[in-house]
């Protein structure tokens, strides 16, 4: 008997087809009721295919049928219920077929699309006999109301690389990070080879890793992700193991709302995180690399591809990368929809073909990282910095920002100023000064939502601080991930809150009581709380809540999922501020 | 002065210089010296997965609490393991399930809902886990309103002891369950009836049949049932078995976590298979 009991619904012969195709190791042979080829030994092997083999399942039949998810599991030797388990854990996997084969319309009801009618555009697709799904923030916030199409038998489409408006990118100087977006559009080899291309990856062959760590190290970059921890320090630890196999893993699933820096990168600039990658690669003993690039970046995820392509076909990437001794080589997984796959440890659960729940810390990914084993992961920001400081210098890079936050930063400004897009600017630029760049605020400011949902609030009071690491941390304040959403006086604040606080309740992965019931209770108690003034057993409420949360929440997410609500009430933003 | 060997971690916990074992937790280091925590999600016969944070204690230079039933002692911490804050985020994590599952038959956690002084009426209409109880055979029922998602089932029938895997979480966030792939009856999907799962859960959410029957009668009565132990007469493995009787009818089988050969796992004979002892005229066949 196999090890394993899987289920007797019969697949598809497309579904058979599509996981066939994907899976190279042959099916469980049962040569006799004691004699059995393969069994879950297979799942070492094999699991980290559990999340394509659902991506081509789902756009194969429009949903993941019992037959296919069967088929799927059987021949990747994963337990059926587990695969179930993986699978209802992201939003773009419907398990129950659907009433109509029509495309599935993701259309965002974040904050800023929220306050750009993405209502209407809800209301109207409808109408018109559309299925809607009210999504999180889809990272296209400079052209809001922003929307993903998801399509049967078909490639699913980014609203925003199909209209193709071009990002309003900084003309501003310094553009180091955004040099070649904009104008050129490094998508291909030569192009970004024209412009200072892999002139970067020469040098680290020639000078080795300890320069290119050492180099890190003396610029101060920190990572960009939001935890701002230095880069140098983490490939050095990932360095110094001896481990036979490490990973270098880019953190592309950007859903913090108000966040679409990433996006732009890898749609505009491919290589240089191709680049940046094989470097750390080089730099750290590691010769796999993965980008795990959000579900609903679909045009960042061909692009990607394509660019990994050209860099193999040029020996950028394989074996004996440019005639030198190092090895690299990088695999796309895309995400299917769950902001929580972007904290790390989770992340790496994703792609090994487990629920997207993060691990408990330590053991910390440089030790313990991607199948256990020591990770350099890193955001695609952050890689970009490693260019520049290789490219130009430590002494060129620190001379911009300031002595603890040296070097520039993207900013996403979104919603109510003249002209939302993203921004670079060296660190200690003001918000004020921000918001001249983005020309001005349209209407009165009311509030600044700073560094995402996972931020905090700002309003008129804030406009001075630079923003620099320590500044923003001495005022209770956080860059997070670069997040500027720009809410002017028309906007309905409370409104915003409660739509923050559902966005933790639905994103929560569920694993710690913390969070998994906090959300629902802080977000039920904004409800009823409404546009009233919170009473004081409102607000004991409140704050006890966000206590637990930060206190006891296995990982960022529930750690601050209370910090937006809790700088609104410090500053006087929740409820009737009339009274 | 002590002198540390480095297979040897010394501390401070509640104030006291404690030195243990490299490698034992906060949790067993509490244990070893007589210092309370309160868990739900921990069990010594199971992989940790600290996930309730009930146990949750303050570590000075820590941001955030940390769970002392998986975060190994580390030389010269200092733990304090009743501080306010502990205090608070226990008594939140209490409120916040009892405003979520009917915890009425896990006489621990109502211990602490009082210890913490937990109140769920602070709460105006907090939405609830609501499941009608699954009875799909006559071994065990699956009352998932009680469910406080410890995760203890799956990992036993999973790789900490059955390695069946019949169950998993599925869903997310407040909609996180147990459950079969595609909410399969459980005599349809993998399970085969180990009942392990049942041994492990700390909130009645599963329950022996015969259990739930006789709660449902006006007879149910904890102060008359005696527990009897003895060995299982089915094979030469041995267990231990701990039968579970009221009124000379048995209504529930389970083995001590901490016995050397079953770790408080058994198999479906075992767990199950008690009906010959009792004379059957005794016990009408249940229908459902
Ligand atoms: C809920 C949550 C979501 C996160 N999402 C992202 C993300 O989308 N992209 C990212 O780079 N980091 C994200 N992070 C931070 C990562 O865990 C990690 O710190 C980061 O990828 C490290 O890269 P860096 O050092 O270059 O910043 C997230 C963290 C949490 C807690
Ligand atoms: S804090 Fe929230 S997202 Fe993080 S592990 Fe806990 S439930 Fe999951
Ligand atoms: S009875 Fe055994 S096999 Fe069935 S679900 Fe419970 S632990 Fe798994
Ligand atoms: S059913 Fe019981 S053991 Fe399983 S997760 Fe729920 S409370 Fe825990
Ligand atoms: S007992 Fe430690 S987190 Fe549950």
């Amino acid at each position: 008997m196999p090890d394993l009991k899987f289920s007797d619904a019969v697949p598809d012969s497309d579904e058979r087809a599509v996981v066939d195709a994907l899976i190279s190791t042959p099916p469980v042979e049962q040569r006799s009721e004691r004699w059995v080829i393969g069994g879950r030994a297979r799942e070492e092997e094999c699991r980290h295919l559990l999340l394509p083999g659902l991506h081509a399942l789902q756009d194969t039949m429009g949903w993941i049928t019992p037959g296919g998810l069967g088929y799927l599991a059987e021949r990747l030797q994963v337990p059926i219920a587990e695969a179930y388990g993986v699978a209802t854990f992201y939003e773009l996997f419907e398990l129950e077929q659907p009433d109509t084969e029509g495309p599935l319309h993701h259309v965002c009801v974040d904050p800023v699309c929220a306050i750009s009618n993405s209502a209407s555009y809800i209301a109207e697709l409808r109408t018109k006999g559309h299925r809607v799904h009210e999504s999180p923030c889809l990272g296209q916030c400079e052209r809001p109301p922003a929307a993903f199409v998801q399509i049967k038998h078909g490639a699913s489409q980014d609203l925003a690389a199909a209209t193709k408006t071009p990002i309003k990118v900084a003309e501003a100087e310094p553009s180091r990070l955004l040099k070649r977006i904009g104008e050129i559009e490094c998508t291909d080899l030569e192009t970004y080879r024209r412009h200072g291309g892999y002139e970067a990856l020469h040098l680290a062959i020639n000078k080795g890793g300890e320069h290119v760590i050492e180099q890190l190290k003396k610029s101060g970059l920190t990572g960009r992700g939001g935890a701002a921890f230095p880069t140098g320090v983490k490939w050095e630890a990932v360095a110094a193991k001896d481990a036979l196999v490490k990973y270098v893993v880019a953190n592309a699933d950007e859903s913090e709302p108000g966040t679409f820096k990433d996006r732009v990168i890898m749609e505009s600039d491919p290589f240089a995180l191709v680049e940046a990658m094989t470097i750390a690669g080089i730099s750290a003993g590691c010769e796999k690399g993965w980008i795990y690039i959000r579900g609903e970046y679909t045009t960042a995820a061909e692009r990607m591809g394509a660019a990994l392509t050209d860099a193999t076909a040029w020996n950028l990437l394989g074996t004996n990368i440019l005639g030198s001794p190092y090895n690299f080589d990088i695999e796309i997984r895309r995400g299917a929809g769950a902001y929580i796959c972007g904290e790390e440890t989770s992340l790496f659960n994703s792609i090994e073909g487990f629920r997207g729940e993060p691990r408990s810390k330590p053991p910390y990914p440089t030790d313990s990282g991607l199948f256990g084993q020591p990770t350099i992961v890193n955001n695609p920001e952050t890689f970009l910095n490693v260019l520049e400081i290789l490219n130009n210098g430590v002494e060129s890079y620190r001379s911009a920002g300031t002595t603890n936050s040296p070097g520039t930063k993207l900013f996403c400004l979104s919603g109510d100023v003249s002209e939302p897009g993203l921004y670079e600017a060296e660190f200690g630029i003001t918000l004020r000064e921000l918001l001249v760049r983005a020309g001005g605020v349209t209407g009165d400011l009311q509030a600044i939502l700073l560094g995402g949902a996972a931020g905090s609030f700002a309003d008129s009071r804030h406009l001075d601080i630079p923003l620099t690491f320590e500044d923003t941390k001495a005022e209770g304040l956080t860059l997070g991930s670069g997040a500027v959403m720009v809410f002017s006086s028309r906007v309905d604040l409370s409104a915003v809150l409660m739509r923050l606080a559902k966005f933790f309740r639905d994103e929560s992965c569920g694993q710690c009581v913390p969070c998994r019931i906090g959300t629902v209770r802080q977000h039920e108690l904004l409800i009823q709380i409404g546009n009233r003034k919170p009473t004081s057993d409102n607000d004991l409420l409140l704050e006890e809540i966000a206590a637990v949360m930060t206190d006891s929440s296995i990982c960022g997410l529930g750690q601050t999922a209370a910090s937006a609500v809790q700088s609104a009430v410090q500053l006087g933003l929740i409820g009737d501020k009339q009274s | 002065m002590t002198v540390t060997r480095s297979t040897e971690v010394t501390f401070s916990l509640n104030g006291q210089q404690t030195t243990v074992a490299a490698g034992t937790t906060i949790l067993e280091a509490a244990q070893e010296t007589g210092v309370e925590i309160p868990t739900l999600c921990w069990a010594s016969n199971l992989t940790p997965v600290n996930a309730c944070r009930l146990c949750v204690v303050e570590m000075e230079g820590s941001r955030a609490l940390v769970p002392a039933c998986s975060r190994e002692c580390e030389p010269n911490a200092v733990i304090n393991t009743d501080s306010e804050r502990v205090a608070l985020s226990r008594k939140m994590v209490l409120e916040f399930l009892d405003t979520t599952n009917d915890l009425t038959q896990s006489s621990e956690l109502q211990t602490l809902i009082e210890l913490y002084g937990a109140d769920a009426s602070r709460y105006s209409d907090p939405v609830r886990s609501e499941d009608p109880v699954k009875v799909e055979d006559d071994l065990f029922v699956r009352a998932y309103d009680r469910c406080v998602l410890c995760y203890k089932c799956v990992e036993a029938c999973g790789d900490d002891a059955q390695f069946t895997f019949a169950i998993s979480m599925a869903g997310r966030g407040f909609e996180t369950r147990v459950s079969t792939e595609f909410e399969t009856p459980l005599p349809e999907s993998a399970c085969v009836y180990c009942g392990n799962c049942v041994g492990v859960c700390p909130t009645n959410a599963l329950q022996f049949k015969a259990e739930f029957d006789l709660r449902q009668t006006p007879d149910w009565d904890p102060e008359s049932q005696t527990s009897t132990d003895t060995i299982c007469s089915y094979c030469g493995v041995g267990c231990t078995l701990e039968v579970h009787t009221q009124d000379n009818e048995i209504f529930k089988v389970t083995s001590p976590s901490d016995h050397s050969v079953t770790a408080g796992h058994l198999c479906v004979k075992g767990r199950f298979g008690w009906q010959y002892v009792q004379p059957p005229t005794r016990r009408p066949p249940t229908n459902h």
